[in-house]
């Protein structure tokens, strides 16, 4: 097999792994779970965007998309709970621990 | 709008748009071929500017007013965001609590920090030679800075992170950028137009303007990122709502 075959492949694998990741992420409820995922996405892109030779955008990518969003999401998730969860002291939301990938 | 209305006007507009935008696919370059009518020319012009990454070259040479665009963007962003998350009369700031770190991972913390921000450094510094710049170059400085956060506490970040001189670091990148695209109009050519010598090809001193305009944006961007993620952290860690804000007004 000739390496520009091989590369098609790891493409074609790279915008799979995207796909799934992405629809994975809007699938999400729990907005903890979805920065997760989408940490996950920024990941995949990352690896799409190296197959792609387009280094450059893969930093970007992996500096933006996987470290700085969810972790903005997940501060401001924190934030949000906690003053709710002080407005409504009994109220206590538990974490529901599911199993989907 | 009703609900079956708004879902009609949905696909409407959707089924517009997958035939407007397969006719322009179709206009595309073919995927994936060695010719490419932009790609040929600006390999040209950068090689001709002397500038080993192609990409710094499209950027901060040939393209350099995008980039001012985008980095306002930014700019104006990190600002906006200042201003929202802004102290609130009805909010009170305790002090942040000492974390529990396993000594391995304080350890780890201790190694990474340094060769982070070295690692930031050098791919600001390298932009206009290998891939990176100042816009990667400086998200690397930002979160590296936070392994601290990590690795120790939020009293450690509070403690490594001058944040009035970032935020004064932050404004003078974006001005800095602004600044240098006079040099082009004192030398008698157009706004941020690379009228600097541009040195030999390869080395770190190659590109003319290219390298100064990198680490203008890689001080703006690394220094915008910490002050953005600071609103944010402060507001997560240290800010909390009045104990008998009995009006339930939100913050």
């Amino acid at each position: 097999m000739s390496t520009a075959v091989v590369q098609e492949y790891l493409i074609a694998g790279a915008l799979l792994l995207v796909a799934a990741s992405a629809t994975a992420a809007a699938l999400a409820r729990d907005p903890v779970r979805q920065a997760v995922l989408l940490a996950v996405l920024g990941l995949c892109l990352t690896v799409l965007f190296t197959f792609l030779q387009a280094p450059d955008v893969a930093l970007s990518q992996l500096a933006v998309g996987t470290a700085v969003t969810p972790l903005l999401i997940l501060l401001t998730v924190r934030k949000v709970r906690r003053s709710t969860a002080s407005r409504h002291d009994g109220d206590e939301r538990g974490q529901e621990g599911g199993d989907e990938s | 709008m009703s609900r079956s209305a708004r879902i009609r006007l949905f696909w409407a507009t959707a089924v517009v748009f997958a035939a407007v935008y397969t006719l322009a696919c179709t206009g595309l370059p073919h995927f994936g071929t060695a010719v490419h009518p932009y790609g040929t020319r600006a390999v040209a012009t950068s090689l001709r500017q002397r500038t080993a990454n192609v990409v710094s070259s499209v950027n901060f040479d040939q393209r350099a007013l995008d980039t001012l665009g985008e980095e306002s963007i930014l700019f104006a962003s990190v600002l906006g965001t200042l201003v929202l998350l802004r102290r609130a009369r009805d909010e009170r700031v305790g002090p942040p609590q000492a974390g529990r770190v396993l000594p391995s991972t304080r350890l780890l913390g201790l190694v990474m920090v340094p060769i982070t921000l070295l690692t930031g450094v050098y791919i600001v510094a390298h932009g206009q030679l290998s891939p990176g710049g100042g816009f990667q170059g400086g998200v690397i400085l930002a979160t590296g800075l936070h392994m601290a956060y990590v690795a120790a506490d939020y009293r450690v970040l509070k403690r490594i992170r001058p944040l009035a001189v970032l935020d004064l670091a932050d404004a003078l990148g974006a001005g800095a950028f602004v600044a240098l695209g006079f040099a082009g109009l004192i030398a008698g050519g157009a706004y941020l137009q690379n009228v600097l010598p541009l040195g030999t090809f390869g080395q770190l001193s190659s590109g003319g303007l290219v390298p100064l305009l990198n680490a203008a944006v890689g001080v703006e961007v690394g220094s915008g990122i910490i002050v953005l993620l600071a609103s944010f952290l402060d507001q997560a860690v240290e800010v909390r709502p009045a104990r008998n804000s009995g009006s339930g007004g939100g913050t």
